[in-house]
């Protein structure tokens, strides 16, 4: 599948491989909701073209495309029972009466819904209604389902059991599916890739764990990961041939680190809080002593804020090893592990 | 919000601070007389008397008879109740020519009042769907020239529908003042219409869009379903509007086609003979009754139309 361009967003390219799970991941306003709207065929394009399983259907209707599309507010019509609301658009399509009963007999035992079938949505819970809302979907056999941030209006508890499920969904189907989201977390777990937007722009689409340990700009670093990455301001310099970042009450050896683009100059050095080590008694390649200010206990971690250079640095520990307020403690990290940007173009040197 | 933890010790604490617990506690008393009440009660109570009492001295005086009124007791009770007045209002009092009452009028007011009603919201709601779902071409422009009509006075085209009635064959007919109470009803009903159908959820119609209805399958399946409380609200403004429309019923109709509020002023302005007071007042209760009516039957859906957010912006 190949999507064009739109005026929200520009010059956008995007290939989707037959099954993948592909997650829209961005702010508000970055135009992944745009973006599916265009798929689905809800919003005109200017210019560009969409396809879909090798058919041009950038003139279709919505209902032509072969999509189905789950929305954050389920969106499910009141006035219908649960089963009038899947049967609609099969009506509509005029599939026959007993094509109609087996496929939502099958879609209502994949989502177990089966009890709530004569039920009005005002009668659901928000993660039944949710449920009825992917059943909507799932029952008109479409290839590639749309999801626009369908758990957000979940609370949090909820939100994790309809990750799970719709997982297990993906697995069970292997349909393509577009998943436009805000939360790093679903897209971290749910993705095979992630197109991470920005401005109606793609600004990396990778694997999950590729974008989270090697981002190609300082935007990407910052918006995956929580707590988000540390970052120090100084610059790169290169003394006889060895690289080092260098600021206020920092030198790091570069020796190990992987260079895409290896320029001396103002540079941001960004570090994940759970590669920092303290008083672990390792051999790390930088180490420094740090008082520590604040101490965050998480349950199972325990998010440290010290200060190094005079620059903010977090630091995730397991709660056992937690220091106290007030501690001088020793951090070490390796760079292997960091990523190191730009200053002023923000890009992942 | 209290956990066992606390509770446990405020009770082992009530015998320590047994006196502190002897102060207020539980709601706190309301004086029924204190100032603040009698102030608002008192603006209430006055402001219904003042609007109550005019329609009790119609009503007081639709039952007395004319020796009794020339009394001059206007809110006296009457001595003697009598429903004369009424039957003649209805059944014989003379307007002009005709001196059938008001029974005429009523049957023309019926035929003028429903399908005006009908027509002017079946288009008013498809005009405000298409405007507020369907985003066509020259939508907000469309949309403009219709809230212009809506502030444009009456007056200035009451000539021209005059001669565009008369060149289609429709003057003086009932069909005709159907046509011009529909057209006047159309910006204000679309404006409602379309707040409406805005305020529901986007979504539900694009989810509508993927599961292939067209047009007019959302407007019946979906949208109507879901627009009853504007529709009532739609119902009760326009039969209001037109039951007590005298303007148009006075200048496109004739004697015969007269609908009530002309004929009422009719009855209550001929100027042949004593006026009867206690006619007149029973033939204006007789017309108000209808929009009277309208009201208490469909109230409650009406506020809820209203607080649908159906009249904002």
């Amino acid at each position: 599948m190949n999507f064009g361009a739109v005026p929200v967003l520009q010059n956008l390219d995007l290939d989707i491989e037959e099954g993948e799970f592909l997650v829209l991941l961005g702010p508000s306003g970055c135009g992944k909701s745009t973006l599916l709207n265009c798929i689905a065929g809800l919003l005109d394009v200017s210019d560009g073209q969409i396809f879909i399983k090798g058919k041009n259907v950038t003139w279709e209707e919505p209902k032509d495309r072969g999509i189905g599309m789950v929305f954050q507010s389920y969106a499910l019509y009141p006035q219908m029972t649960v089963k009038g609301n899947l049967t609609f658009g099969l009506k509509n399509a005029g599939v026959p009466k007993a094509e109609i009963a087996r496929r939502i007999a099958r879609t209502a035992e994949i989502l177990q819904i089966e009890p709530l079938l004569d039920r009005k949505p005002s009668q659901l819970s928000g993660g039944q209604r949710q449920r009825v809302a992917i059943g909507r979907a799932l029952v008109r056999d479409v290839d590639v389902f749309l999801f626009d941030e369908p758990l957000s209006n979940l609370d949090a508890k909820l939100r994790s059991e309809l990750r799970v499920e719709i997982k297990r969904l993906h697995q069970k189907l292997a349909n393509t599916m577009i998943y436009v989201t805000h939360d790093q977390i679903e897209a971290m777990t749910l993705a095979d890739r992630i197109a991470v937007m920005k401005g109606g722009l793609i600004q990396q689409l990778d694997r999950p764990q590729e974008i989270y340990k090697r981002p190609v700009n300082r935007y990407v670093a910052g918006f995956i990961g929580s707590p988000g990455m540390n970052f120090l301001d100084g610059a790169v310099t290169a003394k006889d041939g060895a690289p080092r970042f260098v600021a206020e009450g920092i030198d790091i050896a570069l020796a190990n680190y992987r260079f895409d683009n290896q320029h001396a100059g103002p540079a941001v050095f960004g570090i994940r809080p759970e590669h920092i080590g303290i008083n672990s008694g390792e051999d790390w390649p930088f180490s420094a002593t740090a008082p520590v200010e604040i101490v965050e206990p998480m349950g199972s971690d325990t998010l440290v804020w010290t200060r190094l250079g005079g620059q903010n640095l977090t630091i995730r520990v397991s709660s056992e090893r937690a220091p106290r307020t007030g501690d001088q403690v020793t951090v070490g990290f390796d760079p292997i592990n960091a990523s190191l940007f730009d200053a002023a173009s923000g890009e992942r040197l | 919000m209290s956990n066992p933890g606390t509770l446990a010790v405020a009770v082992a604490g009530a015998d320590a601070l047994r006196g502190s617990f002897d102060g207020p506690r539980g709601p706190k008393p309301r004086v029924t007389f204190s100032r603040r009440n009698i102030f608002i009660y008192g603006t209430l109570i006055f402001a219904a008397i003042y609007y109550l009492i005019p329609l009790y001295v119609m009503i007081v005086t639709s039952l007395k008879g004319m020796p009794e009124i020339r009394l001059g007791n206007i809110f006296s009770p009457p001595m003697e109740i009598t429903f004369e007045p009424w039957v003649k209002a209805w059944a014989t009092a003379c307007t002009g020519l005709n001196c059938d009452g008001l029974s005429r009028g009523f049957w023309n007011s019926v035929r003028i009042t429903v399908p005006s009603v009908a027509l002017s919201i079946a288009i008013a709601s498809v005009n405000g769907y298409a405007l507020a779902n369907w985003r066509f071409k020259g939508a907000d422009i469309f949309f403009t020239i219709l809230i212009v009509g809506a502030f444009i006075p009456y007056q200035v085209m009451i000539y021209p529908i005059v001669i565009i009635l008369r060149e289609m064959g429709l003057y003086g007919t009932l069909k005709g003042l159907v046509i011009v109470h529909s057209i006047f009803g159309m910006p204000i009903l679309t404006l409602l219409f379309r707040n409406y159908f805005s305020s529901l959820p986007e979504e539900l119609f694009k989810a509508a869009r993927v599961d292939g209805a067209g047009f007019w399958g959302i407007y019946f399946r979906i949208m109507l379903p879901m627009s009853l409380p504007i529709f009532v609200v739609a119902m009760i403004l326009q039969v209001t509007g037109i039951w007590n429309d005298f303007l148009f019923g006075v200048v496109y109709t004739k004697p015969d086609t007269y609908p009530m509020t002309v004929q009422l002023n009719n009855i209550v302005n001929s100027v042949q003979g004593v006026k009867e007071y206690n006619v007149n007042m029973a033939a204006t209760l007789i017309t108000g009754l209808v929009p009277l009516v309208i009201y208490f039957i469909s109230g409650k859906l009406f506020v809820r139309g209203i607080a649908a957010g159906a009249v904002k912006g």
